[in-house]
């Protein structure tokens, strides 16, 4: 940074950097993706945070708290309130040889920045055959459960791997949120990063001196189990587990796959569960029309045909609006939605 | 039909079309016309860098001809014209510096000339062979848009990242950067233009938005866009802004300059309106004939930007017949470079479809290649059963 910027955009100096932490600490979800964030800005000087709001106030979910003292508002940039130029600024910072993080406030205000990303982001390493890379992070908090009010609770995560160009993935858990934040930052391909934001208060142990070595693409069992194979990813990979334990209880065994990515979609870890269980359900609280889970049905159905047992079945959102927070439970995938399809996997 | 006068003499309207505050250094007649302001800027353009200008203007028309009639026999599924706009496009891209950063539409290509862009290469998009051409960072010149106005942000965008690399106001002229963001006046109805004007007053990033208007977004006329000119919005963003008659080369020349000096020192964005007229039609798949009259292109036709600057340096006796016979010569050889070069450029192989959609391997993209290629080869070996496990 140069003082003549510094005076130009009225940005303030770092000041001292906070306490570290270090070995396995356990850790909210949304403390998870800060960490991992503070990593990628302390270990490389061209990585930028951008969105509305994540400077001094630390972001709407605070999962920037503190970055904007530590790094500066060079580098912790609140930006006008304009999406597509949250976005397209971005682009051409990375075209500058910066790797942006860009933050969405919510999932269902990204629309503005849509063009920017399936137009621009996604096919500008494609149209320039290989030589412009950009290394673009859009980070959005998703999904319900939060009692919020319209446009603040959506799943539009479909709508971004339906795109070629982009990678589209979400953690489950804080561990995989610390080492996928950065691994997303690190990648020169553009990545959507779908942050379950009804998760952001829930903990887990998170070793912050491992290095992220997972990948981005790549789907985990979770829990093994041999009757029927439950896939999940983000916010409803908690909910397969739960299900999966409550299942146990009455004699059914569960085997929970975490997607992890949705682009890429890893459909041989699911299937290789499938040739095993001869059962699958897919849940996620996007709507079910057109979404995931007709995709892994689709792949699974001509991966592994022979092998099933009953159609591949889904449980998610609607094909109506996400409705008003007093029914918001009514419409995600709850937990007896879930247990019901498996009922309805293992009875067909 | 039957047109008014104004309909003819769209430069006396009002609104957005007023010739009003142009600024001018050659009259259409050809002669020069003191400025104030502005004379320092071109004092230095000797006969010489007059002649340049020239031959840059003419080489660029050469090539509008020589790709509309490519097009018009099936070697380009489409072209734009630049045809009329041959002044704003050199002028403002002679002003540059080597470090400066170009983010053009799809109509430069008398810029893609000054940045030193292979004008052939720009056909490669035309032809239906390439979506790009060329390598945006050797030529500081980056790709066409198509999406109208989104590089408007990212003009913006990248001249941010001049600023924290420390490359303004340092008073090196080597390392002092600039961005330009080139458009038109249909595209400063669309969002990112007005975000992109945003973001650049804001961050008082170093990027000049240089709007051609040339009068027609394909059929809609500038009046449909706005009610005065577009110049006078930019302020309204804390832009300064300047409007400069566009069929005039030096006075394209001396506000850009002016402009990216202020962007280099650290002074922030400027705002150019270049008004010119787009003699030709929108692309080869236009017809102008069915929205706008005969007289009107006339009208332009006899204010062309090659032509004023022709009739200056011939009034000032500087454009002797060795320089014209040998500039005509070069526009020969470029037209033969140019039909040859491009019916030369072959149809990319099938599956290069599949190549840098991501810039690391996607599973989903390699399944589908090998599939692709496996069914490809299917037809040349007589045989590529595809069962259970296949991609598709």
């Amino acid at each position: 940074m140069t003082t003549t910027t510094e005076q130009a955009t009225g940005q303030t100096t770092p000041k001292a950097a906070a306490p570290e932490l270090t070995g396995t600490q356990r850790l909210t979800f949304a403390k998870a993706i800060n960490l991992g964030l503070r990593r990628a800005l302390a270990d490389d000087p061209t990585t930028l945070l951008m969105g509305e709001d994540i400077g001094r106030l630390g972001g709407v979910f605070r999962v920037t708290d503190g970055l904007h003292a530590e790094f500066g508002s060079a580098r912790v940039v609140d930006t006008p309130l304009a999406e597509s130029g949250i976005v397209g600024t971005a682009i051409g910072l990375a075209m500058r040889g910066y790797r942006p993080v860009c933050e969405i406030q919510f999932d269902g205000f990204i629309f503005p920045a849509f063009d920017q990303i399936t137009t621009q982001l996604a096919k500008m390493h494609y149209r320039s055959r290989g030589r412009l890379t950009l290394p673009v992070v859009i980070r959005v908090p998703y999904g319900g459960g939060i009692g919020a009010v319209e446009h603040h609770s959506e799943s539009p995560e479909v709508l971004f791997a339906h795109t070629a160009g982009l990678r589209v993935v979400s953690p489950s858990s804080p561990a995989q949120a610390y080492s996928m934040i950065q691994e997303a930052i690190a990648s020169p391909d553009p990545v959507l990063f779908f942050e379950p934001k009804g998760r952001y208060w829930e903990k887990g142990d998170v070793d912050l001196d491992a290095t992220p070595a997972d990948g981005l693409d790549g789907a985990r069992v979770v829990r093994p189990g041999t009757d029927v194979t439950l896939v999940a990813y983000g916010p409803t990979v908690q909910t397969a587990l739960k299900a999966a334990e409550a299942a146990a209880a009455e004699g059914t065994s569960i085997e929970v796959v975490d997607l992890r990515a949705i682009s890429p979609l890893d459909t041989a870890t699911v299937a290789e569960s499938v040739r095993r269980t001869g059962r699958c359900v897919v849940v996620h609280e996007a709507p079910v029309l057109y979404g995931t889970g007709g995709e892994v049905a689709a792949r699974i159905t001509e991966e592994c045909f022979f092998h099933l047992q009953a159609p591949v079945l889904r449980v998610g959102g609607f094909h109506a609006p996400y409705p008003v927070a007093k029914i918001e439970h009514d419409y995600l995938p709850s937990l007896d939605r879930v247990l019901d399809a498996v009922d309805r996997a293992l009875t067909f | 039909m039957s047109h008014t006068a104004d309909d003819l003499r769209t430069d006396a309207q009002a609104g957005p079309l007023t010739t009003d505050g142009l600024v001018q250094l050659l009259d259409p007649d050809g002669n020069r016309v003191p400025h104030p302001q502005y004379d320092e800027r071109v004092a230095h353009l000797d006969a010489d860098a007059l002649r340049a200008l020239y031959r840059d203007m003419v080489l660029v028309r050469r090539f509008d001809v020589e790709a509309t009639a490519l097009q018009r026999q099936g070697e380009l599924a489409l072209f734009a014209q630049a045809l009329g706009q041959e002044a704003a496009q050199v002028g403002s891209g002679r002003a540059l510096a080597a470090q400066d950063h170009v983010f053009p539409s799809y109509r430069e290509h008398g810029v893609a000339h000054t940045r030193g862009v292979e004008l052939t290469d720009v056909l490669r998009l035309f032809r239906g062979v390439d979506h790009g051409g060329w390598d945006p960072t050797a030529h500081g010149f980056h790709l066409y848009t198509l999406v109208i106005g989104s590089h408007a942000l990212h003009a913006t965008g990248y001249a941010m990242g001049v600023q924290r690399d420390g490359a303004v106001g340092t008073g090196d002229p080597q390392r002092d950067t600039a961005v330009v963001a080139y458009f038109g006046d249909g595209a400063t109805s669309q969002g990112d233009v007005s975000e992109g004007l945003v973001f650049a007053a804001v961050n008082q990033a170093p990027v000049v938005f240089f709007c051609q208007n040339n009068q027609w977004a394909i059929s809609e006329p500038t009046t449909l866009q706005a009610r005065v000119p577009i110049a006078d919005r930019a302020p309204g963003f804390g832009i300064p802004s300047v409007r400069v008659d566009g069929n005039d080369v030096l006075a394209s020349y001396a506000v850009t300059a002016e402009a990216l000096e202020r962007a280099r020192s650290g002074g922030g964005p400027t705002f150019i309106e270049a008004f010119t007229y787009r003699m030709g039609a929108h692309t080869t798949s236009d017809d102008p004939s069915r929205y706008r009259p005969a007289e009107q292109e006339e009208y332009w036709r006899r204010r062309d930007p090659i032509d004023r600057l022709r009739a200056h340096l011939e009034q000032t006796r500087e454009l002797p017949q060795e320089f014209v016979d040998a500039l005509a010569a070069e526009a020969d050889a470029l037209g033969e470079h140019i039909r040859t070069t491009v019916r030369a450029m072959g149809r990319p192989s099938p599956a290069s479809m599949f190549e840098h959609v991501y810039a690391t391997p996607h599973s989903v993209v390699d399944a589908e290649r090998a599939w692709f290629q496996q069914y490809e080869a299917s037809f040349l070996e007589g045989h590529g059963q595809h069962g259970e496990g296949s991609a598709r």
